[in-house]
């Protein structure tokens, strides 16, 4: 009889896998058979345990050490000191500060003291194992919902719970349900938009990887809800991983009668497809996803009617984001008076982010709603690295809006920070340290928004190109006063005028730059 | 003929043509779409050529060009400029002769930019193929194109 006394839990997300996360797979199981210890420990893959940038990681439990950068060389040293003599191994520890000896879960900087409701599983279980998600009360929401709730109790309850999109847009997520709900029509959509393209995030990919069978689950609960039949994850075409692990976990479903017709012998009958993009900023727009789904380019299409009452193939049609249905079934389990236990009074739940820049660790992270940049970076992300200065930062992606130190306190949620004129976005955080060239970031960002206009409005074919000519002159300090007018202006205009959010989107970060870094940019005008 | 084999893969329904083009272009030996694979999707999925082409020109991960045996994507977005993606595109430039959207010269290398690829962690960050590659040095580029030279 086998007895196992420690878990090893490698991360293989993409980042890892990059980083030979494989190779080290490999060696680390022959090496515990050479020691003649396969009975006594077991090797287990996961998604990602929040770190990035640090190589392979590992997790060793019962103990909770984290071991990164760890290669296939270290692997013989890693296996006789610590699994088989039980000394942690000090010199591929992961550690915030190289002080602490052992750095457990709750110690080890990014993890530490995250409330998860999104990321519960992530890094814990492995992704491939349907058995895993539902040892972990997984499929239990969905499983009460069909024999205990009608669709208009999941309803209800969502909308108790205050959830808003987390794609961005921060709709309310049970409202938008409830008009697709109420549209005539037999048959009904819903897409998950996993079309993650904002610069900087990558939380949808983590999530996806690492939970796949949390966004099934959640894509059931909505489909119940809104009366869908048929659910699509529209995924950008260079996730590869996220693509295999969710076309498996599918799979998985499917064979135990969670996914196709009378699931768990309800009336209630579902399926799941998968679709694979091509590299188009602009199909993360919903009506432009939809476009694309149905084999077109992804032009977005004029609103009204909104996808709720015509979208995909003309029907009734809910998208909603990767991290918005990755709630639902807690949601469900838990009630929605746990889930307003997080976050604020406006704005309940956690949000995920991806925190990157010059921060000494950078990560996926999820934290409650209400929570500081202050504590984003200096709590969870270790600080700026180096020591060095905080300058600003750029919160959601390039459609976000640039922040200065004085922004440092604010709470940050979907409502909070509309009133500082900037926004959460995606959740992506690019912090800056007092290095940074902000008409560098700033010319980088107007060069994506006019590489990623798909020319179907004048405003912003027009409109981006011309914010390039203006930024290329300021970047090499050829610009004039009136340049930095014009960029104002321009994106001004733009922001009234454009078809959709894409070209509505560089006045933020053009008028954002200009409020906190005026003067560093009017330095570089002739 | 191979094309045949990739289109009986998909129903000819018109929500396929992002699929099939994927594969059209992953089997072609130059990795792009030429006249031929725009022209048997049109007739499989009975839509005019003009159609396809118009699909296949919007989206960036399809080519209309020849392009080499391996494809460079740089990562241009703001999170890998600020971890220093400028320097690096001077570098593969210098390296491989060419510039943004060039094949050297031995037909084993297409340079191309990229907007966001969601590997911001590991900025700056390229994708080769569909090997995702991060925390790029000169050096660790060095060593990816050595390593793909010998291989192809």
């Amino acid at each position: 009889m086998s007895l196992v006394r420690n878990h090893v839990l490698l991360s293989i997300d993409a980042g890892t896998v990059m980083a030979g996360a494989r190779a080290v797979e490999k060696a680390l199981v022959e090496e515990i058979a050479k020691q003649g210890l396969t009975d006594e420990i077991a090797v287990l893959e996961t998604g990602s345990v929040g770190t990035v940038g640090q190589g392979v990681v590992m997790v060793v439990y019962p103990e909770g050490v984290y071991y990164s950068n760890v290669t296939p060389e270290d692997v013989p040293e890693l296996v006789e000191e610590h699994l088989l003599k039980g000394r942690p191994l000090k010199r591929l520890m992961l550690a915030e500060t190289p002080k602490q000896a052992v750095i457990t879960k709750e110690k080890a900087g990014l993890l530490k003291e995250q409330p998860r409701i999104v990321l519960r599983n992530c890094g814990v279980i492995d992704p491939e194992k349907i058995d895993e998600y539902i040892a972990e009360e997984g499929y239990m929401a969905i499983g009460n919902a069909l024999t205990s709730m009608k669709p208009e109790d999941v309803l209800e309850e969502v909308k108790r719970s205050g959830l808003v999109g987390r794609g961005g847009a921060s709709f309310p997520t049970a409202m938008k349900w409830e008009f697709a709900r109420r549209a005539p029509g037999d048959i009904k959509y819903l897409i998950c938009n996993a079309d993650e393209g904002e610069p900087g995030t990558f939380k949808d990919r983590l999530i996806l990887e690492g939970d796949p069978h949390k966004l099934i689950e959640g894509m059931l609960l909505a489909g119940y809800a809104v009366g869908a039949s048929k659910g699509f994850v529209y995924i950008r075409g260079e996730y590869a991983l996220s693509i295999e692990r969710l076309e498996k976990a599918i799979a998985q479903a499917r064979d135990y009668g969670l996914l196709g017709v009378n699931i768990l012998e309800s009336n209630f009958s579902f399926d799941i497809f998968v679709m694979k993009g091509a590299g188009a900023y602009v199909c993360g727009e919903e009506t432009a996803l939809i476009e694309s789904l149905e084999g077109k380019r992804g032009h977005p299409r004029i609103k009204p009617p909104f996808p709720a009452n015509a979208g995909l193939w003309g029907k009734p049609t809910v998208v909603n984001n990767v991290e918005t249905l990755a709630n639902v079934s807690e949601i469900i389990r838990n009630g929605a008076d746990w889930f307003r236990g997080y976050g604020t009074e406006k704005c309940p739940g956690t949000k995920v982010y991806t925190i990157i820049g010059n921060v000494a660790t950078p990560g996926l992270i999820e934290a409650e709603m209400g929570t500081t940049l202050r504590d984003i970076i200096y709590e969870y992300a270790g600080g700026i690295q180096g020591g060095k200065k905080f300058k600003g930062a750029l919160i959601g992606g390039a459609a976000g809006a640039f922040l200065g130190p004085d922004m440092l306190d604010v709470q940050m949620d979907f409502v909070n920070l509309k009133e500082y004129a900037a926004v959460l976005g995606s959740g992506a955080i690019l912090v800056m340290d007092e290095g940074a060239d902000v008409v560098d970031l700033l010319q980088s960002v107007l060069h994506f928004f006019k590489h990623e206009s798909c020319g179907h409005c004048a405003p912003c074919r027009l409109g981006t190109a011309q914010l390039v000519k203006l930024i290329d002159r300021i970047a090499v300090s050829k610009g004039s006063r009136e340049d930095l007018n014009k960029l104002l202006r321009i994106s001004d205009v733009m922001r009234d005028t454009s078809f959709c959010p894409l070209g509505q989107s560089p006045y933020l970060p053009i008028s954002s730059s200009i409020k906190y870094f005026g003067d560093e940019i009017g330095a570089r005008i002739r | 003929m191979y094309r045949e084999a990739i289109l009986k893969k998909f129903r000819p329904s018109l929500d396929n043509i992002l699929y099939i083009l994927h594969d059209l272009q992953d089997n072609n030996p130059q990795r792009y779409l030429g006249k031929d694979d725009i022209r048997v999707t049109a007739e499989y999925l009975n839509v005019p050529y003009s159609y396809v082409h118009s699909v296949a020109s919007f989206y960036t991960m399809f080519s209309l060009e020849p392009r080499g045996s391996n494809i460079i994507r740089l990562c241009d977005s703001p999170p890998c400029h600020l971890m220093g993606s400028k320097s690096l595109l001077k570098y593969l430039k210098d390296a491989l002769k060419v510039d943004i959207g060039g094949t050297t010269k031995d037909g084993k290398f297409t340079l191309e930019l990229t907007s966001c690829l969601g590997a911001c962690g590991v900025a700056p960050a390229m994708m080769i193929n569909d090997e995702m590659v991060g925390n790029l040095t000169p050096e660790r580029v060095d060593a990816i194109l050595e390593r793909r030279r010998k291989e192809s």
